[in-house]
């Protein structure tokens, strides 16, 4: 033990081998502007997300975070502006073929069917890889019962990890918040994504609940080996998890890199604390 | 199988655990030793393969370097393969240590420590990080062996196995190896130590108590033919696997009978896998039944008009004539009928609702059950019955017999059990399973167990008329007032524990004037009173302080006063002032044992200023409470409470109540 603040658990918990310059890039943002109207929400944005790795996306309130993401999936279409995913190349992507391509996301608002139990909203998650058409599933036996089988399988898999067993036909109305979160999650995981996008996975959440936030999604990026970028707030967690972060204000990018070259950056710190315009 | 059903294996020749288990897997290979739920479905092992898996495991231990004598520790919830384990390693001659899953790492070093532990068998990475936390401390300890990989991927820990891997290896050494398994085991004698199991220690720190393999396997036997129990059986072993009691449902017992053993999915799953697996033999401390009958109530207030009429009705005549139909005593036909007809519409769906209806034996145990909780299950038609029992007798002292069951004894001596009551009130008893001694603790095992074989169980009891026992409190705890009354204080307490508003109570008095009382209310119950009545509360600490709470909180006093007062020995020790506690009492906090018995010497010392203001006039008090979180962290809790006096009953009130 050559550092003095390192304690047994740091030395045992090896986080090397983590994505680096020559790793590959999943996906990448280029010269991206987004206005609305007159407001520019993003100008001239651009960073890139490498396969494996855990990018934090952060601001202050009203940076373009969110917008970001919404860019990345597709909600929003970029006024000008690429982005390369997988090696292609379109100025702006689709949220259904996004889908099918391997990016799924969760919500700042939790986006879940209230009056569905956990095990279905979980199922709704496999939506993009059912194969069966409707017809099939309406006869339901045979090829569409093999397949949804298979799909239980899945999200029976997904319960395990996420440690939901209790609530598995529960109502999610019914849930506290913070297993809402993990419910939306679980349903994320489902499509098996390659990215996963999570919208402030820690809001509203005690530190405890936070806790095991953090430990699915590092347990998600260690055991599938999914690409995670995250808009956070808490900056504790962002510095501890991610491998690099992204830092917007006004919509503009003002720094880029790992947690600690951010730290101490100075436009980083005027952002967050405020400077004096005097 | 029909040959072999019911067998009871003879203990001269089976007389280790490993042996019992080789037995079970010739005789009865292709019947359920196991199940576990795994992503959703309910997985089962046969005798036969769990046989087979075992001799993997043992021989994988072996190669990681388990020898004969050495004890390895098992920590984590109720897992087949950490059942497993506990065979492995008594095939190899290994002495199996249970740890609490829930113990911090501060009290698993105690452990580890005391026990001289070399090998950890863990479930998972919440496990793991704790042994990493204290192995530096820990010099002992060799290898670490997990059964749950994730999250661990990663880990660079030299000492480090992985559970899947051990048996990779172990099954490919016992190919080459054939024979070397059955030579160990045969190697076992029925009076070596089969499993040391750590007391909780309401007092002091944990002893602790080994037990012989004939500990263990007499006494389980005894009560498999006391029970009339067989392999069709079926039970859920969902309590701490460190607990005695545990140990001998789901090892000994199920070794002796060859059922079934089910593990649930997972803690926060325990009722629905009840459900799910129908036991037909159940054992739950009175808290659990206790919680169960709550929930239901709960929900039959929430019900519909007729439901809750036909409820209630059904209900008083389950009370009234359900005990004694269960009992076998003579009841009118046209009660009978009624009573058929209860079953089809309330006991039956009820008991199905709680996946009782199975059950042929339900036992509780550990702490006084309520006289309603008690007649409520049993007038439903549920065979429960209470027995008394500890760790150093490898659970049975006492037992109740079918046909004779009283909800404020815990029934006759069990099969080879003596008991004699001593001068002061404690009771001895002698028994096959009594324990060898504690671990390196000379002095303590002395104190409880006599040269000539008597053990000290520290309780205080009497013979009842019909010479059933009577345990009424601890005998360290029962003392007097100033006024010289006799004060029992646990007596009290359960009296005021059996309002299902009442979560814990604790009650002073010893050398005092008069007799005071924390009580801590029933967050569930008491919060569900809020909700229907519409008032708020934003914390637990809010709603304890409500004046409400404290009107009925007194209300039910009053009535533990009353039924005190029908005891000329005790009447004197009537609760004269309280209060509600600000936060509940937790095993985290040192208040709790981790069996969930109340710490009382702990309690005084923490809430010194608040027994100061019960006896001094005050009537209110601000105190500052340390509490710790579960992850280990402390953080802190003030409040100022309300203390409040009652009238004691007097013999007026007592006749106008009745």
């Amino acid at each position: 033990m050559t550092d003095t603040a390192s304690t047994p658990m740091d030395e045992a918990i090896g986080r090397d081998n983590r994505p680096d310059e020559s790793s590959e890039i999943m996906l990448s943002v280029d010269k991206v502007f987004l206005n609305f109207g007159g407001v520019k929400a993003l100008q001239d944005v651009s960073f890139d997300i490498r396969k494996g790795e855990i990018r934090a996306i952060i601001g202050p309130n009203g940076a373009g975070k969110s917008s970001m993401l919404n860019v990345i999936n597709g909600f929003y279409k970029p006024n000008e502006g690429s982005i390369t995913y997988k090696g292609v190349t379109r100025p702006q992507m689709e949220p259904s073929e996004v889908a099918r391509e391997g990016v799924s996301r969760t919500f700042q608002n939790i986006a879940l069917f209230r009056g569905m139990s956990t095990l279905d909203n979980i199922m709704t998650g496999r939506n993009t890889r059912m194969q069966k058409n409707f017809l099939w599933q309406a006869i339901y036996f045979g090829p569409a019962r093999n397949e949804e089988l298979e799909h239980r399988r899945k999200a029976e898999d997904i319960i395990d990890f996420l440690e939901i067993q209790a609530i598995r036909k529960t109502p999610v109305g019914r849930l506290p918040y913070g297993l809402q979160k993990r419910v939306e999650l679980g349903r994320a995981l489902a499509a098996e994504p390659d990215l996963l996008l999570l919208d402030e996975p820690m809001a509203g959440m005690n530190s405890e609940e936070k806790e095991d936030m953090c430990r699915f999604v590092l347990d998600v990026n260690d055991e599938f080996g999914t690409t995670i970028a995250l808009i956070e707030h808490d900056m504790s967690v962002v510095m501890d998890i991610s491998d690099r972060v992204v830092v917007l204000d006004y919509g503009i990018k003002i720094a880029d890199g790992t947690p600690d070259e951010v730290r101490g950056n100075q436009d980083v710190i005027d952002a967050y604390l405020g400077v004096s315009h005097g | 199988m029909a040959n072999v059903q019911g067998a009871l294996p003879d203990l001269s020749v089976y007389d280790t655990g490993p042996k019992l288990l080789l037995w079970n897997a010739e005789i009865r290979s292709d019947r359920p030793a196991m199940r576990e739920k795994y992503l959703g479905i309910w997985q089962t092992w046969t005798w036969g393969e769990v046989s087979d898996e075992v001799r993997g495991v043992a021989m994988g231990l072996m190669q990681l370097g388990v020898k004969r004598g050495d004890r390895v520790a098992i920590i984590g919830d109720n897992r087949p393969r950490l059942y497993w384990s506990v065979y492995a390693v008594q095939a190899l001659g290994g002495v199996p240590v249970p740890i609490y899953q829930d113990a911090v790492a501060e009290e698993m070093h105690y452990v580890l420590e005391n026990a001289e532990v070399k090998f950890i068998i863990a479930e998972n990475q919440e496990q793991v990080d704790k042994v990493i936390e204290i192995k530096d401390r820990c010099p002992l300890v060799e290898s670490v062996v997990y059964d749950d990989p994730r999250g661990l991927r990663n880990y660079q820990v030299s000492y480090l196995h992985d559970y899947a891997g051990l048996l990779v290896d172990g099954r490919k050494y016992a190919d080459q190896h054939r024979g070397t398994y059955e030579t160990e085991v045969e190697a076992g004698r029925g009076s070596d130590t089969s499993i040391m199991l750590y007391t909780s220690g309401t007092t002091g720190r944990p002893k602790g108590v080994v037990l012989s393999y004939s500990n263990i396997l007499i006494s389980s036997l005894n009560a498999v033919k006391f029970e009339g129990l067989n392999e069709e059986d079926e039970i859920l072993a969902y309590l701490p696997m460190a607990w005695v009691g545990d140990h001998i449902f789901s090892y000994g017992e199920a070794l002796c009978a060859g059922f079934c053993v089910a593990c649930p999915e997972s803690a926060d799953t325990v009722l629905n896998d009840v459900f799910e697996t129908g036991p037909t033999f159940f054992f739950a401390p009175p808290r659990i039944f206790e919680n169960l009958l709550t929930s239901v109530m709960i929900r039959i207030e929430d019900a519909g008009w007729i439901k809750r009429k036909l409820f209630n009705y059904f209900m008083e005549l389950a009370k009234e004539w359900g005990t004694k139909i269960i009992d076998g005593k003579s009841v009118p036909i046209s009660k009978r009928l009624l009573y058929a007809l209860g079953n089809v519409l309330i006991y039956g769906p009820l008991k199905n609702t709680l996946g009782l209806s199975r059950v042929r034996i339900g036992y509780t145990a550990g702490e006084a059950i309520g006289p309603d909780i008690f007649n409520f299950y049993r007038g439903i038609g549920l065979n429960l019955k209470q027995l008394y029992g500890m760790t150093e007798a490898s659970v049975f002292v006492t037992i109740q017999p079918d046909g004779e069951i009283k909800s404020d004894t815990v029934g006759k001596p069990a099969y080879d059990v003596e008991i004699k009551i001593a001068e002061n009130g404690e009771v001895l008893f002698k028994s096959p399973g009594l324990f060898r001694e504690y671990y390196k603790n000379p002095e303590a095992t002395a104190e409880t167990k006599t040269k000539d074989g008597w053990c000290h169980t520290g309780d205080a009891g009497f013979f009842d008329s019909d010479g059933h026992l009577k345990i009424i409190d601890r005998a360290k705890d029962v003392s007097k007032l100033n006024d010289g009354t006799m004060f029992a204080p646990k007596y009290i307490e359960n009296k005021l524990k059996f309002f299902s508003d009442i979560f814990e109570a604790v009650t002073f008095g010893a050398e005092r004037d008069y007799v005071t009382a924390f009580v801590n209310i029933d967050l569930e119950a008491v919060g569900n009173w809020a909700e229907r009545n519409a008032v708020g509360y934003a914390s637990y600490q809010e709603l304890a302080g409500l004046p409400q709470v404290y009107d009925f909180i007194e209300g039910h006093i009053r009535q533990v006063n009353e039924d005190l007062m029908g005891d000329p020995n005790l009447t004197g020790s009537q609760i004269k002032r309280f209060l509600v506690l600000h936060k509940q009492l937790d095993a985290d906090d040192g208040e709790l044992t981790r069996t969930q018995k109340v710490r009382r010497g702990h309690i005084a010392e923490k809430y010194a200023p608040l027994i100061d203001a019960l006896y001094s006039g005050q009537e209110e008090c601000s105190i500052e409470t340390e509490v710790t979180f579960e992850d280990g962290r402390k953080g802190s809790i003030s409040a100022n409470l309300t203390i409040r006096d009652v009238e004691a009953a007097t013999a007026s009130v007592a006749k106008a109540a009745e």
